[in-house]
């Protein structure tokens, strides 16, 4: 057993530094996407980072974001109400997204398509529901990225800066899926393969995942 | 895609060709074309750098000779300086130009894996250069905050260009990161997943190696600079505190507050010394098969090349703070970090004693290229030996913010890429023109800038040790300055002028022996890469015949005992003309 797996080893060392590709039936804009994928998480984890270091350096305290983003309900104030209902979205996209990969590689073109863009509406409400956000809290409560009337200005800075961020790869995933789907329904991609679909659901999955960063760290914090 | 199906996918890889002149030289999908746009953009853009690194020593050796040199405008000399020739000069030569040239010839690819990709990381980069040089147009000029741009003082009155140069600054830096993004992806992919046939790993010339390792580098380092290029851009425009704390200026409460000017020196330094290493390890892979083309003699020690450009690779993410020791920061910090960069000398020492163990006993050809190598070599161990002075905390301090560090990071990362850069020229302008350089204006060249250098770097670390500040425009009365030190100044600006206006001879070379050079042959050097074995020179768009190179053996086999030539050609198969009776 021992001695397998040691074999098993070598093999591995051996096929990595095999010519042509390193990792063997790995289309290039997969690997392509792979290696941003991870260029993004550095962009995302300073952020994150910056974000904990002035929270900590900031001598004013730091509102409270349950009850900065609670939302009332048949005049009860939820805490993170509207903040749940938007994860909830994300995450269950990246579900339709998954299903949409699996019809692709089983050549279903059309349910693929049309489950894309089940998933890019998701996103879109994703969007929404940050638009709505924001205009609570910059109209009703007053929070700008410079102050805000609960406490420490890092708060809005930070909350602006990176849920803004998110929100602009949420929308170019919401556009790159919308043209994606369109051409996966036209059949562009019969000859090729449907390894784009995957590429695309790559990208998506990756926005879901720093969005439950971001949740853990700013709103649950 | 199986294995067996990316490789008729590789060889049929559609190449548009091009129709007009516009699609064939400027917007072009050719990665030789895009490569030769980056280093001509590159170089052109280095040039202003050194014009205004020779204004910087006019005042330092003749201080208020002229009156065009007030303070503001030298700070925003040094500022554009530094940071022209470590961004837009050196990382996009380096990988924008030679990264884009030499990937697919020598991987044995028709082209980037995604060559439209490729073109617009080229023309990004070109508005990245225009908007940094617009900083000359608008009012106040360009930035004067250093090239490291520490808040709080880059954003505050009293720095130069406070209105609109640091903006165009950051703005120019965000969109370079894109344009490197992009073109990064591309040369990563490539080296990955794209090689010819027999083209393992192991059997990639060095240089591919350094580029790749750069890349990486340049891929998870950049993040963090666009970050903090981010968070600066709003504390500058909308008033945001992230790297601002409570801070008077003129007399006034300024409305930042809480903010953490230290975040942003540990992000732009987590940025800043990967960068290090994305140039010199393209530099540390180019002069590798320098020294082995033109020594006649196989790389010493390969497999221990590579694991060392890993290794650096590694290492360069866990010393950064390096640069903070005066920073204030806590001095366990220091200990650890003085520690990793300590480590990171062995890995380098490897390639030093391997450069020169190849070197020992070889057929030396004293060509161009391989003076530049000898001379990096040298320059090399010189800059690095001072590393080691100010890799430690207790050493570091009295020499930190002196001339000492100016020399130390002239010698390792501003000279030594720069000569391996020239050397790399000379050896590969052969295949992007089909001409020779002239050798005999190369020679001159090379004396002038090698020599010069040290004229103008040697005298730097004593500036150093008697205590002469860095970034000051005049040292004036200050009692622990002597005089002579003016007498110094003199000289190194006296020799930098000469270095900066032989460069010329340069320019001339490259526009003279196109036109007028000794044409070259397809192999002139008789070198064993794939990228000479090109079925033409220049190789065409596509670069290949209907199928690609196939390669049977690694990057170094010179002098092969009993073989027929000293050199044999990496897509021989064994039994091949070039080998003889000789079996390897």
């Amino acid at each position: 057993m021992a001695e397998a797996t040691s074999t098993q080893r070598l093999q591995l060392v051996e096929d990595w530094s095999a010519d042509v590709a390193v990792f063997k039936g790995v289309p290039w804009g997969k690997a392509m996407m792979w290696i941003f994928l991870l260029s993004d998480t550095f962009i995302f984890t300073s952020f994150l980072t910056g974000y904990m270091t002035v929270r900590m350096t900031t001598a004013e305290p730091w509102p409270n974001p349950s009850e900065v983003f609670a939302l009332d309900a048949f005049g009860v104030p939820v805490p993170l109400l509207l903040i749940a209902i938007m994860t909830f979205i994300l995450i269950s996209s990246s579900g339709t997204m998954a299903m949409a990969v699996n019809m692709g590689y089983r050549r279903k073109r059309k349910a693929a398509a049309v489950l894309m863009i089940v998933t890019a509406i998701f996103g879109a409400s994703f969007v929404g529901m940050q638009m709505f956000e924001w205009t609570k809290l910059i109209v009703d409560e007053g929070v700008r990225p410079w102050s805000n009337p609960m406490g420490a200005s890092q708060f809005g800075a930070c909350f602006f800066m990176i849920t803004g961020f998110h929100g602009l790869h949420v929308s170019a995933g919401v556009v790159y899926l919308a043209i994606v789907a369109t051409r996966v329904w036209r059949g562009r991609y019969e000859e090729k393969g449907y390894d784009i679909v995957e590429i695309t659901g790559l990208y998506w999955h990756f926005v879901d995942l720093v969005w439950v960063f971001i949740f853990a760290f700013f709103y649950l914090w | 895609m199986a294995v067996e199906a990316q490789i008729p996918y590789q060889e049929a890889l559609d190449v548009h060709h091009p129709h007009s002149w516009l699609t064939r030289y400027w917007f072009s999908q050719d990665h030789k074309v895009i490569a030769i746009q980056y280093g001509i953009t590159a170089i052109g853009v280095g040039l202003v750098a050194l014009v205004l690194s020779g204004m910087m020593r006019l005042q330092l050796g003749f201080p208020d000779s002229f009156d065009f040199i007030d303070p503001e405008a030298y700070y925003q000399f040094i500022t554009m300086h530094g940071m022209i020739m470590v961004i837009y000069l050196l990382t996009a030569l380096l990988l924008g130009g030679f990264g884009n040239y030499l990937v697919p010839l020598m991987c044995g690819a028709r082209d980037m894996v995604f060559p439209f990709v490729n073109m617009i990381s080229y023309h990004v980069y070109f508005a990245s250069v225009l908007i940094l040089l617009a900083s000359y147009f608008v009012p106040g000029g360009p930035t004067g905050a250093g090239w490291t741009l520490y808040p709080p003082q880059a954003i505050l009155t009293g720095t130069p260009g406070v209105d609109w140069g640091i903006l165009t600054m950051l703005v120019s830096l965000a969109v370079f990161i894109v344009a490197f993004t992009m073109g990064g992806l591309n040369y990563v992919t490539t080296i990955l997943q794209a090689r010819t046939r027999g083209m393992s790993l192991m059997r990639m010339p060095l240089s591919i190696w350094g580029i790749f390792m750069a890349t990486v580098l340049g891929l998870l380092a950049f993040p963090a600079l666009f970050v903090s290029a981010v968070m600066m851009i709003l504390d500058k425009t909308i008033g945001t505190s992230f790297f601002m704390p409570a801070i008077s200026s003129l007399g006034e409460q300024l409305d930042y507050s809480g903010g953490s000017p230290l975040l942003f020196q540990h992000l732009f330094w987590f940025f800043g010394h990967p960068e290090v290493y994305i140039v010199a390890l393209p530099a540390f892979g180019i002069v590798s098969d320098l020294i082995s083309t033109h020594a006649r003699k196989n790389i010493f020690g390969y497999r221990m090349m590579v694991w060392a450009i890993v290794a650096i690779g590694v290492l360069s993410f866990i010393v950064w703070a390096h640069h903070m020791y005066v920073s204030g920061m806590h001095p366990y910090f220091g200990f650890f970090f003085a520690t990793t960069t300590l480590i990171i000398a062995v890995p380098t020492a490897i390639k030093v004693y391997n450069w020169t163990l190849t070197l020992l006993r070889a057929n030396i050809h004293m060509t161009v290229p391989m003076l530049f190598s000898i001379a990096f070599v040298i320059t090399f161990v010189v800059g690095g030996l001072t590393g080691l002075f100010l890799g430690n905390v207790i050493v570091d301090v009295p020499l930190s913010d002196t001339y000492f560090v100016v020399a130390h990071f002239h010698m390792v990362m501003g000279v030594s890429p720069i000569l391996v850069i020239f050397g790399a020229i000379y050896h590969w302008y052969p295949k992007m023109t089909g001409k020779m350089l002239d050798d005999r204006i190369g020679q001159v060249h090379f004396w002038i800038t090698f020599l010069g250098t040290y004229a103008i770097y040697y005298p730097m670390h004593y500036l150093g040790f008697v205590g002469v500040p860095r970034r000051y425009f005049a040292n004036g009365e200050m009692a622990i300055i002597d005089e002579s030190v003016l007498l110094l100044n003199q000289g190194i600006t006296i020799a930098a002028l000469i270095v900066g206006v032989a460069q010329i001879l340069f320019i001339w070379n490259l526009i003279y022996s196109y036109y007028r050079g000794r044409d070259s042959g397809p192999n002139p050097w008789k070198a064993t890469t794939l990228e000479w074995q090109t079925p033409e020179t220049p190789p065409r768009h596509g670069n290949w015949e209907s199928t690609l190179p196939t390669v049977h053996r690694w990057a170094y086999d010179y002098s092969v005992p009993g073989a027929k030539d000293d050199f044999i050609p990496q897509s021989e198969p064994p039994g091949g003309e070039h080998e003889g009776s000789a079996r390897t």
